[in-house]
């Protein structure tokens, strides 16, 4: 439980950070939260050289609406997301996901960014983001570029992100009124990663059928954190009724791609998957209805 | 029970404030790991990846050239000296460094010694060791088949894997039951592999001074003397001798039974600081003390339950095979290879019993503890309540009303079971019957029933469990041949203020107040002047320690013996200063006075003061004693627990809605504390039942061996514990007081899955293992048609 010995940097601006992470290439690592990375360093998993802590860059720590976007800056923590009144009136689906995010202690530290940076397919916000059609802002020594969250997983422990580029900020599409979303997850504990997790956001037109903004994302049941898009275009146009929602979690729990292991055999989390979806759709709908 | 003394003196009965608080509550409490020594080296250790291999070669050469690493010390260096085996608590042998071959993953290879912590982590990282592997037996029933391969090739003439066969009461008797019986029923129950996981890890700080040849010791150890005791005989013809050891158990970070073992580290520790001459401290982290240290439970069972069908139990068999790693380091009474494993008669008055337990090695950690348990009660008490609730079911009887059928019954105390021993008292009826009330069973089996046919699944579960503690008489109960008494020494001073020590060391339990309430019980003095002594092999007398729920039973019994040596000495001085005959004092706690007359009275402290000032001629100066308690029986306490638990058919997740535990530990000494041991000792009940097991895969990998799998309940899964009591005394302690630290997590487990079986009786489901993860109950459901 003790690390090897790195180096430590604590740039103060994006741009330094930049700059060093360029210098070092491989050999640095960024610290925001440390929740995912120290615990590995310590555990001799990882044993970065270099660490460049982002910590002491200031202004990275918004949560604002602007341009039709949400954004979440670098630095925001899982508890600023729980606290933050834009969050809990307009986006329940997040306040969902960080809440059963480990423990409060973990979320005091533990960044949204970091979250996705990870690219853990056990992480709870990468389904979420995947649900809400997020997109990751980059920024490294060619600027800045936008990656749209369901090209930021392409594999194990693989995000879009180059060695050289920061996780600046996270954007999410302001959605339009009659739009609901949940994120539920089976854990084995509190603190724990999911056994599965499943997250569903939902528009609905006058008539009540469920738009083409539909978005379903699905926690550690693949290597990496899974879009449900078949059930997710199954559900476009559709009244959710109670047969809708059956034939849409199995469509989903078709799209997982679970293994057994500790938490379970894969059949159990693939049947996991439906009975989550379709109680995360209920819960959608209730809360387009104004429901909490 | 209404205190005979004032809030102020808090005596029995008095929910007095726990004295130890106030410096672990400030962070002023002093664990092994905050002794610091100059000069101090820091020792960490090399472990096998793999759970067999021979050990091919060991390269030191890389760690040696770290700056800072000051040596690393494998078994060939400690086999110079003839170190490298040393004797487990059940007289089998154990390596303290390996020189031929590893046993088990995550097993003491090689130990580096290193100026700093840090260094000493980088040393272990860069020594070199070459294995070749060797065929795994992980499963204890492959482990005994006639091909398995031998595991203890360093035993000459071993064939096979067997430990040992143990049997225990009338065969033929029992057999006739089930010949004669109009009901049976058979039930394999596995008891899984778990792990105490105390927040304090095990680790020592050894300091052998080359000057004087004496090796003190800081230790996480619940049985300071006996650990000196072992050093004394494994190291004798290395210059160590009993005088010249002293082993300082300071606070303690909780113990479960799994600080009662010597663990090869803190051989190691010690041996290093006889080499260097240096202190050395060892402190395991939290997964090695999870992958390496000593294991409780890993019982596999078969039981079998005969009867009438009228619902009257009239014999039980049971067979078992117990895993206990490579080496049998349980921690016993010499005399019970399993245990007290045969109290699994448990409550109910039945005619004939047969018990056997057949021992195995296998490639995994040795053990066999007695983890917040009276040496395999629990074992014991999840057997009988199981298999009691499988023949009810299958009978159609309600499991209350059954347990009710077959209690022993309050005037069949003393009562004498078909497995030989004497129960002391008991009202097991009395405690069913509160925790139904408490409950509203009635009503609880009505909602079951509607909830049911609307297709919602709810179970009820009792476990009515007997315990057995205190152990133990001399006359059965030694370990390494050392007899299970212990001890008290009290101090009265001058001035009324009181110093007392004992054989037996606190982890947690709350010693500091309880003992000083027995002597403000006995004597009068005031909990405040009263200061509580354990765990300093230098001055406290010997005793074997605390675990199995013995201290109150029998150091709590040599304190009041003690104290009552005192108040006879504190009646001769009272006569002598009131010029009264002893004969015509009357005694209430805190002063004698002269019979009809109240106002001719000394008080304990004027007495104290005269011991020292005006002793009376014929009579010693001085106002102490001490006392060693050789238990005349076991202590019996009991209680029925009930939960109810609700599923989701969905997930498989198992909620506990309600859990009313109703306990009778006899009379009870601090209310307060004994609550605060029943919610946690319930909590630990919870965790085996739903969380913990420790798992291995087919190669003997441990597939758990950290927190982030190894699954410990927190707040968030404890359900609110409802508690409630009744009382009978133990006719034959001096307090009537038996002892109550383990009964909660013995108790709790049988009732959690009774309540799940109910849930699910009725859609074919007989019996689950513990843990109750959610993933066994989804499949139970789906394989029995039920989903959402
Ligand atoms: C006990 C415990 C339980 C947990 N349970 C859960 C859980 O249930 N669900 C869950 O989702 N998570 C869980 N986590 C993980 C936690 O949420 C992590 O903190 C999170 O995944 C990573 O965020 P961080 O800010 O801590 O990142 P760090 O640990 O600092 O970094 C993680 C990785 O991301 C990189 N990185 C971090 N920030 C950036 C950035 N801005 N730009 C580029 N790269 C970056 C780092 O270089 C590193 O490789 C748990 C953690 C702990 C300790």
């Amino acid at each position: 439980m003790i690390p090897r010995s790195f180096e430590y940097s604590a740039p103060g601006t994006l741009d330094e950070a930049v700059a060093l992470l360029q210098k070092l290439g491989s050999d640095a690592k960024i610290l925001s939260g440390g929740q995912s990375l120290i615990p590995m360093m310590k555990l001799r998993l990882a044993s970065p050289p270099h660490i460049v802590d982002i910590n002491r860059i200031p202004g990275l720590d918004y949560i604002t609406e602007k341009d039709g976007f949400l954004r979440i800056g670098a630095l925001v923590r899982e508890s600023d997301l729980e606290r933050s009144e834009l969050v809990r009136s307009r986006f329940p689906i997040l306040v969902d996901t960080t809440s059963v995010i480990a423990d409060p202690l973990v979320r005091n530290q533990a960044t949204v960014c970091g979250n996705l940076a990870h690219g853990d397919p056990a992480n709870d916000h990468p389904a979420t983001m995947l649900a809400l059609g997020a997109i990751v802002v980059a920024v490294g020594p060619r600027g800045e570029r936008d990656v749209p969250v369901e090209n930021f997983f392409p594999a194990l422990f693989t995000t879009a992100l180059e060695a050289d580029e920061i996780l600046r900020e996270i954007k999410i599409p302001i959605p339009p009124p009659s739009t609901g979303g949940a994120y539920l997850k089976l854990e084995r504990k509190v603190g724990d990663y999911a056994t599965a997790g499943v997250a569903v956001q939902i528009t609905l037109n006058n008539s009540g059928a469920c738009t083409a903004a539909a978005g379903i994302g699905l926690t550690n049941v693949g290597f990496t954190p899974i879009k449900a898009v078949k059930a997710e275009a199954f559900v476009k146009g559709k009244q959710l009724d109670q047969a809708a929602v059956k034939q849409a979690s199995e469509i989903a729990a078709g799209e997982s791609h679970p293994v057994d292991d500790i938490r379970g055999p894969a059949d159990y989390k693939r049947d996991l998957v439906r009975v989550l979806t379709a109680r995360a759709i209920v819960r959608a709908l209730e809360r387009v209805k104004g429901g909490v | 029970m209404t205190p005979r003394t004032s809030p102020e003196v808090g005596g029995m009965g008095h929910s007095v404030k726990r004295k130890e608080d106030p410096r672990f509550l400030r962070g002023q409490g002093n664990y092994v790991d905050d002794v610091v020594l100059p000069d101090m080296l820091y020792l960490d250790i090399v472990r096998s990846p793999y759970a067999h291999a021979k050990i091919t070669n060991i390269d030191t050469s890389k760690a040696l050239a770290i700056p800072g690493v000051a040596a690393v010390i494998t078994g060939k260096d400690l086999a110079q000296y003839n170190l490298h085996w040393m004797p487990t608590l059940m007289s089998d042998t154990q390596m303290v460094l390996p020189v031929e071959k590893v046993m088990y993953q995550a097993q003491e290879v090689a130990a580096v010694l290193a100026t700093s912590r840090y260094v000493a982590a980088d040393g272990v990282d860069a020594v070199e060791i070459d294995y070749d592997p060797l065929p795994v037996v992980v499963d204890p029933k492959k482990a005994l088949l006639p091909d398995a391969p031998v595991l203890r090739t360093d035993k000459e003439g071993k064939k096979d894997n067997h430990i040992w066969h143990w049997e225990w009461g009338d065969k033929a008797a029992t057999d006739k039951t089930f010949q004669e019986a109009e009901v049976t029923v058979q039930e394999d129950i596995y008891i899984p592999r778990i792990h105490v996981s105390s927040i304090e890890t095990c680790g020592c700080v050894a300091h052998f001074n080359k000057v004087t040849g004496k090796l003190t010791v800081w230790m996480t150890t619940q049985a300071p003397h006996a650990i000196r005791t072992v050093f004394a005989l494994v190291a004798g013809h290395v210059g160590l001798a009993e005088h010249k050891i002293q082993i300082i158990s300071p606070d303690i970070g909780g113990g479960f039974g799994g600080k009662v073992p010597v663990y090869p580290g803190y051989v190691i520790a010690v041996a290093a600081s006889v080499l260097t001459g240096k202190p050395v401290k060892w402190i395991e982290d939290r997964m090695e003390n999870l992958q390496a240290d000593s294991f409780a439970r890993d019982y596999h069972i078969s039981a079998e339950l005969a009867g009438k069908k009228d619902g009257t139990i009239t014999g039980l068999r049971i067979k078992t095979i117990a895993d206990h790693g490579y080496t049998d380091a349980a921690a016993n009474p010499s005399k019970f290879p399993a245990g007290l494993f045969h109290i699994c008669t448990g409550s109910y008055d039945l005619k004939a019993a047969h018990v056997e337990v057949d021992g195995a090695y296998t490639n995994k950690p040795p053990g066999g503890i007695a983890y917040r348990c009276s040496f395999r009660v629990t074992e014991a008490v999840h057997t009988i309540e199981r298999i009691a609730d499988v023949m009810a079911h299958e009978i159609g009887m309600d499991p209350a009303e059954f347990r009710f059928k077959n209690f022993i019954k309050p005037e069949q105390f003393p009562y004498k079971s078909a497995l030989g021993w004497e129960y002391d008292s008991g009202n097991y009826a009395a405690a069913l019957k509160l925790a139904m009330e408490r409950i509203e069973y009635d009503e609880l089996r009505k909602e079951q029933a509607e909830k049911r046919a609307r297709g919602e699944l709810t179970g009820i579960g009792i476990s009515s469990f007997t315990e057995i503690v205190g152990a133990g008489p001399s006359k059965h109960f030694d370990i390494l041949g050392l007899k299970m008494f212990d001890s008290a020494e009290i101090r009265v001073h001058p001035t009324g203020k009181v110093i007392a020590r004992f054989g037996t060391k606190s982890q947690g339990q709350g010693h500091e107040t309880t003992y000083a309430q027995i002597i403000a019980e006995e004597l009068g003095f005031p909990v405040a002047d009263i200061a509580v002594e354990e765990g300093d092999t230098d001055t406290a007398p010997y005793g074997l320690g605390t675990y199995a729920s013995r201290s109150t039973p029998v150091a709590g019994a040599a304190c009041a013996m003690a104290a009552r040596k005192i108040r006879d000495k504190a009646r001769k001085i009272a006569a002598y200063l009131l010029e009264a005959h002893e004969d015509d004092l009357e005694w209430e706690p805190g002063k004698f006075f002269v019979k009809g007359s109240p106002d001719r009275a000394k008080t304990i402290q004027e007495i104290s003061l005269a011991a020292y000032t005006n002793h009376p001629p014929g009579v010693e100066a001085g106002l102490e004693a001490v006392d060693y308690y050789d238990p005349p029986n076991l202590t019996y306490p009991f209680g029925s627990y009930i939960c109810v638990v609700d599923i989701d058919k969905g997930t498989g997740e198992v909620k506990i809605r309600r859990f009313v535990a109703v306990d009778d530990c006899g009379n009870i000494i601090n209310p307060m504390i004994v609550e605060g041991q029943i919610h946690g000792g319930l909590t630990m009940g919870l965790a085996p039942a739903m969380y913990e097991e420790i798992q291995y895969d087919e190669s003997g990998n441990n597939l758990n061996g950290s927190f982030m799998n190894y699954l410990l309940p927190t707040a968030v899964e404890t359900p609110k514990w409802e508690t409630d009591k009744t009382c009978t005394p133990s006719p034959h302690h001096p307090l009537g007081a038996k002892g109550v630290g383990e009964s909660a997590t013995v108790g709790a487990p049988a009732a959690i899955v009774n309540a799940v079986v109910d849930a699910m009786w009725h859609l074919g489901v007989r019996h689950i293992d513990i843990p109750i993860t959610p993933a066994k109950v989804w499949k139970l459901l789906r394989e029995n048609g039920v989903s959402e």
